[in-house]
Formats: C-alpha cells, structure tokens, sequence
C-alpha cells in the first residue's frame, strides 16, 4: 500500500477533500461518543470501577513473568496447546504450520486487531491459505482491500452505497442496494456457509486469566463462537498483556469494556473458553512483538493497559475529522498513536503530532492510560532521537533562537505585524498552512510591550 | 533460547517493581428492583422477556410464535414433547445447521445487562446457542443477580469446559451504525423467567 508513505497530514488532507463525508464521519463518531456518556452515566461507581481496573493492569504489568507462566501452565494443564511468538513472523509461521498439521487450506477468523498488526492475512494468502474475515465490518473492508480504519468499527468510513457496490460485486446482489438490513442478511447468507466449511478457526483474545487458563473472547454477532464452535481446530491470537490475575476480575473489565465502546451494557457474547470440545484441539499463541519493550519504557508502559476499546478515537477531534486510514497503522486513533513509534519510531514520527493535546482521550479511557501525555512525551523523545521532518526541526530552532533573546523577539514581532499589514498575501496563500480553511487575524498596532511603554 | 524463554526474560528484565492488587470486594450492586432492571435493559439491547409460572406456559406459548414442524432442540426433559432432546450426547455440530429454535436454560441472569450466564453442560453442544435462528433461555427470576461482580462471585471456582454469558439476539451495527438483529446468530432471544423452581424439572 502506497499509503504508507505518506504521512498523517497529508493522509488527512485526502479524506478531507469531501467535506461532506468528513461531517458525517465526525457526527457519526460523536454519537458514538454520547452514546458511550448516557451508558456510563447510569453506573454511579464508574469511576471507581475505572480507577480499580487501572490497578489491576498496574499489578498485571508489575507481575507479568509470574502471570504469564500461571497462564500457560492451567491453560496446558485444561488441554491447550501454548505458542510462544517474539514477532510477526514467528506468529504468521506458527499459524501456518498448524494449518498445514491439520491440512487446511481455508480458514474463518473472527476479530483480531493483534493479526492486523501482524499482518497474517497477506502472509497466508502468500502461502496460499484463503482466509475469510467473519466480522461483518472486517468482511466489508475485506472485500475492499483496506485495511480496518478502527479498532471497534472497521468500516465506519464507508458509507452503505459503497458496501451494496461491494456486496453487487462479489456476493452477486441487484445493483445499487444500501439498505443496512438487506445487506447484513446478504452476509449472514454468504458467511454462515463459511462457518459450516472451515475446518480452521482463528479468534483474537479479550481477556486471559492466569488463575484458570481459560480466555474471554467478546462479539456481538456470535462470529468468534458459529467459528471456534463448528471448527476441528480453534486458534487463538493474543498479546502478551492481555493476561488478568483473576476470574473475578472479568467483572472489572467486562463492565467497562462495551459500555466505553459503544455504549452497550455488555457485549451480546462473552464467551469463556477453558478447554477443548471433544475431538477438537485448541491453541494459544502468545505474541511478544515489542511489547517487552515497551514494558521497559517506564513513560509509555502504560499503553499496555488498553483493552481495545476504541473510546479514545470517537472522542478525538484528530481522529474523527482525519478518519482511521491517515494513521497507517493497524492500530488509529490516539492509542495508535502512542503504541506505533514503540514499533517503529521512524515511520511512526508522525503519528505523536496528529493530536490536540486535548486531553479528551485520557478522560474516557476505562483504563486510565494517560494517552495525551504520551503523546506529548513521544514528542519530545521523536525530536531528540532526530525522527522529526527536517522542516519542523528547522522552524523549531528558529523559534528556540528567536524566544531566546530579546533582541530578536521584538524584531521579529514588529517584522511580522509590518508584514501582515503590508503585504498579507504573504501569509494568506495556500502556501501557510495555519491559513487553511481559516482566515489570519488582522495585525494589531502595536505589541504589547510598545503599549506598556507608553501607557505605564 | 526458545522464544519462550526469550519472552520471559525480556519480561522480567522489564516488569516494574510489583505494585499490589486492588480490593475489589467494595465493588456491589444493589438488588432492589432486580427483575424490573433486567427486564427493561434486555429489553433496549433486542430481547424479550416471558414471566411464567411453569414450563407448561411454554409449551402452549410456542405455536404462537414458531412452527413446531420446524426443528427445535432442547437440552430440558420436559420440553421434550416439543422438541428434540439433546442433553450432550455427541452429534456433529454441522448437522444442526437447521434449527429453528434452540430451548436451553441459564444458571442465572444479571440485572444490569441482561445476561445469562451458560456453561457447556447447559448449552447440550457449544454451538447450540449460536447456530439456531432464534434462542428461548429459561432462568429462575429467583436467580437474579445485579452486576457482574455477583455474577463472578456466584460462578467462584466453578469449572467448565465453555461458558458464555448471552445478552440479547446477536446483532451488528458495522453498516452506517444501523442496528441490525440476527448478523451471524439468533435473530431472536427469550428469556422465561420462571417464578419457582426450575430443578424439578431437569
């Protein structure tokens, strides 16, 4: 994808030529957001329930070794198969060769934004294993050949004319069809199909318990379960941090995951899987990909808390008028944001900028992660690591230079009003990027410090 | 060194010092008005809530609602004059790619989102509950309880081979955020709330 290239502004300045589709996008987004602040305004204890859960993530990050081997050893011990993958590579080869084990060559998987990252559709469609996403939203973008532009709702930047051309191409409905019911039991046809003939399913992981060995995996269209359930193999993909000490703690998360999501009580399924039906067999792999690194950054290891539910980007005024494609990374939003230059700083430098500053994100992130100081706090280690564009750091001295003496501040000061006044199509052109779609403020007289003098 | 053992170390190397659990007995709901609370919440999320007095309400219910020559399966012994009886024996799941409505019954359910929680044991094979076009779930209204917090409690150290806790008709909302019932699973969901006992019957 040539896409990546391109960095977040200029991605941005994509989605933004259609106006009216950028509205829609961030209106959409926001009733999201509402929805999310209705649901939790009826649990008088939301904040508590916040505050407990980010200690609970504080205690899994402090005692992970520990956790991680109670994971393995009750999952084992239930009649589970562990995997241990360092990266995306061994991950990928891993799926694949228990594909192979089992000889399959067709696959469902259901919503994993852990094999996005690890881009595992195009590494078996290279081995040539045919898999079907069985998320609807993830099926839509699928067909599309995008990748997922949000971690909650993959297809939010397309509009239903869009998917019925989509659904005419490739599931053979009458042209020019957009209604939503329509289109949804078009799927529900096409895919159970698929449920009926895979013999290999691929889930991703909510939640893991070390006490039990068992893990929680949460949809609301039954996708994971109508996979997992009809197949003879059951492979599920999960990051290291996804682990939690307790059963009891699935009360914490699963109070607060969908309801910060999209405002639902709790998801339509929450299925606990422990061990394997008869016959079956049943896999975890296990995936490090960076994330030990970025446990060892003390600033930034929060980020591991996430439980991936997406509040932080329908709150975000970036996201919701850049859309999720401008971030190049499986992962948008604010909290893809500050887990991308973990993996690679250089080709992430950008993402730290996409952002306001706001705060917004770390208010209704049901983990507490402090998501906007991060972001700030990557900033600054993206300049001094030498990642930011050569423009910023330039303009960045000159300011440096220039609110360093007093001398040069006046001057400049007086140079930029004698300019605006003068000549204002000097900043007024498309050239100054401040003057997109705004216009600049008319320059006052004089600055401050000249009416002081004379008015003291 | 495996990629195990790499892992491991790299975690260990980098965990910060522990920091211990939080309690999270102070965490409670309040039972009062349990059955009115579930009642409305499961009713907003798509689902629909029966109050009956025994199963035999159900049994003269159904023909309003679904066309008993279609295949229904139960895991209940007495509804088995309405439907087939499956209570775990192994049939290969494909084959129940037909049903029309799947009669199971829930351990208990949860006021404050309209969960029932159902292990493997009550589900007569895992895909049951998920493959069927529409789901009736009978639940004692006596075992109510108001958060998940109690949910967990009263599932302890409770062993299972698959759980799930089942809030309402599987439904998606990925096209322009139109909520649609039925996207993979049931495009339907009952509750029978029972008023009494449940354990005579099974």
């Amino acid at each position: 994808m040539n896409n990546e290239q391109k960095d977040h502004a200029a991605l941005a300045d994509i989605f933004n030529k259609d106006e009216a589709r950028v509205d829609w996008h961030d209106e959409t987004l926001w009733w999201i957001r509402a929805k999310r602040d209705k649901s939790v305004h009826q649990i008088p204890e939301w904040e508590a329930l916040r505050e407990t859960a980010s200690q609970i993530k504080n205690n899994v990050l402090s005692n992970l070794h520990t956790y991680l081997q109670q994971f393995e050893t009750n999952a084992q011990a239930n009649g589970i198969t562990v995997h241990w993958a360092s990266d995306a590579k061994e991950h990928n080869e891993i799926v694949h060769s228990l594909l192979k084990m089992h000889d399959v060559t067709r696959m469902v998987k259901s919503k994993s934004m852990l094999t996005e990252e690890l881009h595992l559709n195009e590494y078996l469609a290279d081995h040539g294993v045919d898999v079907i996403d069985s998320d609807l939203g993830e099926r839509i973008v699928q067909l599309a050949k995008e990748p997922p532009s949000h971690i909650v709702l993959p297809c939010i930047h397309k509009k239903k004319e869009e998917i019925g051309a989509l659904f005419h191409q490739y599931m053979g409905i009458a042209e020019g069809i957009s209604d939503p019911q329509f289109l949804t039991e078009t799927a529900r046809q096409h895919l159970r199909e698929t449920f009926l003939t895979r013999k290999a399913a691929l889930t991703g992981v909510n939640f893991a318990v070390a006490e039990t060995g068992e893990f929680v995996v949460c949809t609301n269209e039954g996708n994971a379960d109508m996979g997992a359930h009809l197949a003879d193999v059951h492979i599920a993909s999960m990051g290291i941090e996804k682990i939690i000490p307790k059963r009891e703690h699935l009360g914490v998360f699963l109070r607060l995951l969908t309801r910060s999501a999209t405002g639902q009580p709790i998801t339509t399924y929450s299925s606990h899987f422990s061990k394997p039906r008869n016959g079956e067999k049943m896999h975890i792999i296990i995936v490090d990909n960076g994330r030990t690194v970025q446990l060892g950054r003390e600033e930034f290891r929060n980020s591991l808390k996430c439980i991936r539910c997406g509040a932080c980007m329908n709150t975000c005024p970036v996201y919701r008028r850049s859309g999720g494609h401008s971030y190049h990374n499986a992962i948008s939003g604010p909290i893809g944001a500050i887990l991308a230059p973990n993996l690679d700083m250089e080709k992430y430098a950008d993402l730290p900028f996409a952002s306001t500053l706001c705060g917004s994100c770390s208010n209704v992130c049901p983990v507490k992660i402090d998501i906007h100081d991060q972001l700030y706090k990557w900033r600054q280690v993206i300049v001094q690591k030498g990642y930011a564009p050569t423009a910023k750091k330039l303009s960045m001295q000159a300011m440096a230079k220039t609110l360093a003496s007093p001398t040069a501040y006046h001057l400049a000061g007086k140079a930029g009003r004698w300019v605006m006044k003068i000549a204002p199509f000097a900043l007024n052109n498309k050239l100054n990027p401040w003057y997109k779609n705004r216009d600049m403020p008319k320059p006052p007289d004089e600055s401050f410090g000249e009416w002081y003098k004379k008015n003291r | 060194m495996s990629s195990r053992e790499k892992i491991l170390a790299s975690v260990k190397l980098n965990q910060p010092q522990t920091i211990d659990l939080p309690d999270i007995s102070f965490l409670k709901g309040d039972s009062t008005n349990a059955i009115e609370k579930f009642i409305t919440v499961l009713t907003t999320i798509g689902g629909k809530v029966v109050r009956i007095k025994n199963l035999d309400e159900i049994k003269s219910l159904l023909p309003q609602q679904f066309n008993l020559e279609s295949r229904i399966v139960t895991t209940i012994p007495e509804l088995s004059s309405i439907a087939e009886l499956n209570t775990g024996e192994y049939i290969d799941p494909h084959t129940l790619e037909d049903i029309e409505l799947t009669i199971i019954r829930a351990h208990f359910a949860v006021a404050e989102n309209g969960a029932v929680w159902i292990t493997e044991d009550l589900m007569g094979q895992r895909v049951l509950p998920f493959i069927c076009q529409h789901l009736a779930v009978i639940v004692e209204a006596a075992a109510l309880v108001p958060t998940m917090h109690e949910a967990y409690q009263k599932i302890g150290e409770g062993r299972y081979g698959f759980g799930s806790f089942i809030a309402g008709p599987s439904k998606t909302a990925d096209i322009e955020q139109s909520l649609v019932l039925g996207a993979h699973g049931p495009r339907s969901m009952t509750i029978f709330l029972l008023d009494g006992n449940l354990s005579k019957y099974i």
